[in-house]
């Protein structure tokens, strides 16, 4: 009790956070002072000895980890909860919007999914000149930078190229923000060339936005659609995940005497074990929580059915090299063939594992397959299935190594290209590194350029200016760059080639 | 038919500042330019097959057998000191590929790329093998869509750009100097070819860029900078300059003499080449 009371304490003193930051890390300590979801005991040693994360999101799940809600329904017949009435201009709906965000919780306690903006706006925009339509989206996204900083809060636009995606890009390109953080859905066969060049030169100018393969997207989900959010975490529309569970895959094979013991006992098993600790959260949240009663569900902006259990795992790259080692292979994760095969037979056996598991309250039934990037103290544990930073090769061996992995990750993965700054000469080679990325099967295609202030840290973006502010005692109005600095401390990330990282969610106030 | 071979001194699957979008790039070995402030002077010689490099290279990775040099790529660990000993600066990594082997690398990285680009060395001093590559390209109809270009110094008469032309999509051309006397003492040539060929390029609508080194205190005066801006505007309509700024990296000691040519000197070239007309003038992105 001293213990957490010196802890407290620390945080209501800490001149590096803003009233906001301490109000949320004095909250997560109370959250985690009440007794966890109960366990099996085989499943608590697992998580204990951290075999298996829960991503710190907390001892008592009273919000799903990713709420993606239909804002379509407060656009069309506003909220009784609320008291919004039915929007008719510009104006009007990005002002519901604003409100809207507000009452979307997700585990960082802010919206990390603001919505398919183009779709949602497009009808209110007959008769708005561009001009004005540009001078709207810019006091738009002034105010969501500003008022709800944090890089996990995520908007998508496309697949097709219009105007006010065309709005958002050049904004976004002008402002260079850390939030919202932007995804342009691609499909070749409505998207169009154009929308993807302008997507370059802003990924040249400020490494944002992702792309998405859109058509595989599409496939891996139904006709309410998808939406990104967070770190490329692809999830269903009007739904979210109720939580997000992760295997350490380097601890799973240091347990493991052999490459054919790792496959018929040890990954199993913490598979295994993993899939009770989402179990016993996702009860948790539907059970007693009464998340499930709140008006996002009564008023139809989301559906109790349609959240999944994202079911991560990382250090892949470790794991395959110390079961290389157990075989007496010297080959390394990301530059060897038989390496990267086994990788990606891994990722072929957990992915069948997912389909074998039933899991009650869960999305049709299973979880999904996440590659999960990290938390800013992981360290010696690449996220996901990436390549070590600092040892990645060129882009296009890089897309190639990975790219078999991508099949099997509904739910989200990324791999982050590092490419320098002379591509600011020439955006047209990041356009067709794209293609080539998703004519390989890769879903999601992310740069960093390299000396670009904007920096990715995993999928959300840090300021480089701001980690130096930070460190120097500052603070920061953004909330990630908590995070970025920690990363940046905890796991090398600014070591990386030119540099970018992993890490998704801080576990709470200094860890 | 015999497939024409080339001597390469090294192959990218992917280059982003070798031509508009993301590039294979064939270095081919050999220049009939000496250049003091050449940045890869290791493509310049060609091998004698002296062995001078044998002793050096740590990895065993080269011999000499019944007097030639024999390279083993597999052994090699790419540390390069096999270059500093060679004492007519060329390349004993060098391989020898024909047309078909670079098709089959192509087609294998064929979604990552929007084109080819023959570098060097002087990549027209194997004219047989640019055309007959070049031709190829354009008639496989996998590899169709991939533009075919050429980073030259321009020192090819009209008849070999005539051969050449007519399946190249773009040529980057050098010009070191517009003083004769200056290109002569920087490069060992005349420039009268260079410049001639920048005029017949850009008239066939093949010049997709002019490129110019900026040396402080050696390229970068008045006169030149006036040659520069005149030779553009005679050529008339819009030509793409791109100033490139003299570095350390990889040139040979003699040219370490020289200053490096910082971001604010470019910057205020590329200003003056602006105020005088020329809008279209890209500068680099990165120094070292």
């Amino acid at each position: 009790m001293q213990d957490m009371l010196s802890k407290l304490r620390s945080i209501t003193n800490d001149a590096t956070l803003n009233p906001a930051q301490k109000a949320r890390y004095l909250s997560l300590e109370a959250e985690n002072s009440l007794a966890y979801p109960s366990l099996d005991a085989e499943t608590q040693r697992a998580l204990d000895e951290r075999v298996i994360c829960d991503m710190y999101e907390g001892h008592a799940p009273y919000k799903p980890r990713y709420v993606l809600p239909d804002y379509s329904v407060v656009l069309r017949d506003g909220s009784d909860y609320l008291e919004l009435p039915v929007p008719e201009t510009l104006d009007e709906a990005i002002n519901t919007l604003m409100i809207a965000y507000h009452h979307v919780p997700s585990v960082t306690g802010m919206p990390v999914y603001i919505g398919q903006l183009d779709e949602l706006l497009l009808p209110f925009c007959e008769g708005v000149s561009d001009d004005a339509l540009y001078e709207k989206i810019k006091l738009f996204w002034r105010y969501l930078d500003r008022t709800l900083p944090d890089a996990f809060m995520h908007a998508n636009i496309g697949p097709s190229d219009n105007r006010v995606a065309r709005a958002i890009l050049r904004v976004d390109a002008e402002l260079r923000q850390i939030a919202p953080n932007l995804t342009l859905l691609y499909d070749p066969q409505k998207s169009g060339d154009e929308i993807l060049a302008i997507a370059g030169e802003n990924i040249a100018a400020c490494c944002k936005p992702h792309i998405a393969n859109h058509p595989v997207h599409a496939d891996a989900f139904d006709e309410r659609g998808y939406g990104i959010v967070s770190c490329y975490n692809v999830l269903p529309l009007a739904g979210g995940a109720s939580t997000l569970t992760r295997v350490n895959l380097k601890e799973v094979a240091l347990r493991a005497d052999d490459e054919a013991g790792f496959f018929a006992d040890t990954l199993p098993h913490y598979l295994e074990l993993n899939f009770r600790l989402t179990q016993a959260r996702v009860d948790y949240l539907f059970d007693e929580s009464g998340f499930f009663d709140s008006f996002l569900v009564n008023e139809g902006w989301v559906d109790r059915d349609r959240f999944t259990a994202m079911f991560g795992v990382f250090a892949m790259a470790e794991a395959v090299n110390l079961l290389q080692d157990t075989e007496g292979r010297e080959g390394r994760y990301g530059f060897d063939e038989v390496a990267n095969a086994l990788g990606h037979r891994i990722s072929a056996a957990i992915a069948e594992a997912i389909e074998a598991r039933p899991l009650d309250k869960v999305w049709r039934g299973h979880a999904l397959l996440h590659s999960q990037a990290g938390l800013s103290d992981d360290s010696e544990a690449t996220p996901g299935v990436r390549i070590p930073y600092g040892t990645e090769p060129d882009p296009v061996t890089h897309v190639q190594a990975l790219a078999p992995h991508h099949q099997y990750y509904d739910a989200g993965i990324s791999e982050i290209l590092t490419v320098d700054e002379s591509v600011t000469n020439n955006p047209e080679a990041l356009v067709q590194l794209c293609k080539g990325a998703f004519a390989s099967g890769f879903r999601e295609f992310t740069v960093n350029v390299a000396s670009n202030d904007l920096v990715r840290v995993t999928g959300y973006m840090v300021r480089l200016s701001d980690i130096r502010k930070f460190r120097d005692q500052q603070g920061s109005r953004t909330n990630t760059t908590v995070l970025g600095a920690e990363a940046a401390e905890m796991t090398g990330i600014l070591e990386r080639k030119p540099r970018v990282v992993s890490n998704e969610l801080s576990p709470g106030y200094g860890q | 038919m015999n497939s024409p071979r080339a001597t390469v001194s090294k192959i990218l699957t992917y280059s982003i500042v070798d031509g508009p979008g993301n590039r294979l790039v064939i270095f081919l070995q050999g220049c009939n330019f000496d250049c003091t402030a050449c940045h890869n002077p290791h493509t310049i010689g060609e091998c004698n097959h002296c062995g001078d490099c044998v002793p050096a290279c740590h990895a065993d990775a080269l011999s000499l057998v019944d007097g030639r040099i024999v390279f083993d790529p597999l052994t090699c660990d790419q540390c390069d000191d096999c270059l500093e000993v060679c004492p007519i600066n060329a390349n004993p990594m060098v391989r020898d590929y024909d047309v078909a082997d670079i098709l089959e690398l192509a087609r294998r990285h064929r979604p990552f790329l929007s084109g080819i680009t023959v570098s060097g060395g002087e990549p027209t001093r194997q004219l047989g093998f640019v055309v007959a590559l070049f031709e190829a390209i354009k008639s496989d109809e996998a590899l169709a869509g991939l533009d075919c270009f050429i980073d030259s110094n321009g020192y090819l008469d009209r008849s070999g750009w005539e051969s050449l032309l007519p399946v190249t999509d773009g040529v980057m051309l050098d010009i070191k100097s517009f003083d004769d006397a200056v290109h002569r003492e920087l490069t060992g040539k005349e420039n009268r070819k260079s410049l001639r060929s920048a005029q017949l390029l850009h008239e066939a609508g093949k010049l997709y860029e002019l490129r110019f080194l900026l040396v402080p205190g050696v390229t970068d005066g008045d006169d030149e900078l006036d040659g520069l801006i005149d030779f553009v505007a005679g050529l008339g309509g819009d030509v793409r300059v791109r100033l490139n700024a003299f570095q350390h990296h990889g040139v040979r000691p003699q040219a370490l003499e020289w200053e490096k040519m910082p971001r604010a000197g470019v910057g205020k070239v590329a200003a003056r080449l602006r105020g005088a007309g020329i809008n279209n003038v890209v500068t680099p992105a990165v120094y070292l």
